[in-house]
């Protein structure tokens, strides 16, 4: 297996363009050398991603955050404000693996592994973010909900990265949080996942939300009910309940050996409902 | 092919020579002989090639040797100091946290990297930092004593 080091995203898609998909883009690798080893991927080559600067660094802008997407989880956790604006995107790129694989998993390889249970997805997707992918064809910016299309599959075009995640600046009264059920404390896979983001205004009534789901379906779901339950009233009893019901009618899920479908159906609208709770706790509701 | 590589590996600079493709955990084995660091399952879950990377706790079979290129690796081999052991290393000893040794390596490695960002943690800051470390032999609990025995030592200047 070939190893190239680039720095520049130009480099990386001309690299992995001119590879023609027999070469990965590797960023933390925690997926991908697993993979390799467990015999299920065998590329010619790799393309690591880590020395691009904008795929290593977060910044924050007028416009919000820019997060690369090969920042680890570590890092992630050890930034002064995005754990403080975005709490729940934070915890959900950490719920991800051990203290070792926190030191070198990223959001972008996460995603791009395209697992239905990937723990940041949720939580990016109901924090609103944006993924900005460069390619061959240039730059475009697509919602985070948008890449995955299957178990293993995203959108990407040929020799197409993820390069950064943007997040808003969250406004005043927000608060976001996301929830797994794993059967243990740690080092699991998601049975189901949860992310809300919400904003209230100054009497408590939610103003705007949105809600991703993980686990449930061949790919991580945006639940676009949420808006319609939780708009102009207060995070709390039926509202939830509702909100809990919805989440369980658009689960679609699978039996494995982490769970039956029936049990998944019911347990996303509890985790949907306790982490909207969360969510509205930290907005100051 | 064959890549040269220049690192720092527990102070040392060192140059060798990867196979494209090689890992981390591999090299050190098998190319530099610093078998210290061990090899569980090779796939992230065990945590026993615990290895600092730039002084971030990583699993060596996670990284390629060629990501290292420029980049400062401690690993277990550097944990005493002058022949005299780590005080993790003398409290394993003392408490018995270690029956066939595989996992020991990846447990001191990360305990180190754990007190020196909490150098006060509690047994379940202990527990969970070393969720990612599995040991089939002690059943844990020897392992967490003798990690919070070391950290009072550190704390009390033993070390």
């Amino acid at each position: 297996m070939q190893y190239q080091a680039v720095q520049t995203l130009e480099e990386a898609v001309e690299s992995l363009s001119r590879a023609g998909g027999e070469h990965l883009p590797l960023a933390g690798g925690t997926d991908l050398l697993a993979q390799r080893r467990a015999g299920r991927i065998d590329p010619k080559g790799v393309v690591d991603l880590k020395r691009i600067p904008e795929l290593a660094e977060i910044v924050l802008d007028d416009d919000g955050y820019r997060v690369g997407a090969a920042v680890s989880g570590a890092e992630l956790g050890e930034h002064p404000t995005l754990g403080q604006d975005w709490p729940g995107v934070v915890e959900a790129a950490q719920l991800i693996g051990s203290t070792q694989i926190q030191g070198r998993a990223s959001m972008g390889g996460n995603l791009c592994n395209a697992s239905p249970a990937a723990d940041s997805v949720p939580a990016l997707i109901a924090a609103g973010a944006l993924c900005s992918l460069v390619g061959p064809s240039g730059r475009r910016e697509l919602p985070v909900e948008e890449i995955i299309l299957g178990p293993g599959q995203t959108c990407l075009a040929p020799g197409e990265i993820v390069a950064h995640f943007r997040l808003p600046r969250p406004g005043p009264r927000a608060g976001d949080a996301y929830l797994r059920l794993i059967p243990r404390t740690e080092m699991d896979i998601a049975v189901v996942g949860a992310g809300v983001s919400l904003e209230l205004d100054a009497d408590g009534l939610c103003t705007g939300c949105r809600v991703g789901l993980g686990a449930v379906a061949p790919t991580p779901l945006r639940l676009d009910e949420a808006q319609a339950i939780l708009v102009g009233r207060r995070v709390e009893g039926s509202v939830l309940d509702d909100l809990a019901a919805a989440a369980s009618a658009a689960a679609q899920p699978i039996d494995d050996m982490r769970a039956t479908a029936e049990y998944r159906v019911r347990v996303v609208g509890v985790m949907a409902k306790r982490a909207a709770q969360i969510a509205a706790t930290r907005a100051g509701g | 092919m064959k890549r040269h590589i220049s690192t720092t590996i527990d102070g040392e600079a060192l140059e060798f020579l990867s196979e494209d493709g090689q890992t981390l955990l591999d090299a050190l084995r098998d190319v530099l002989l610093k078998t210290g660091t061990k090899e569980g399952c090779g796939t992230g879950d065990c945590g026993a090639c615990s290895v600092m990377l730039d002084g971030r706790l990583v699993c060596a079979c996670l990284v390629l040797a060629a990501e290292v290129e420029g980049a400062s690796v401690e690993t277990v081999e550097g944990l005493a100091e002058a022949g005299e052991l780590h005080p993790l290393q003398k409290r394993f000893l003392e408490g018995a946290a270690l029956q066939c040794g595989v996992c020991t390596p990846g447990f001191l490695v990360a305990a180190k990297a754990l007190l020196e960002i909490n150098p006060d943690p509690s047994e379940k800051e202990v527990r969970y930092w070393l969720a990612g470390n599995l040991c089939r032999c002690t059943g844990y609990d020897k392992i967490i004593r003798s990690v919070l025995d070391a950290a009072a030592d550190v704390r009390g200047g033993a070390g």
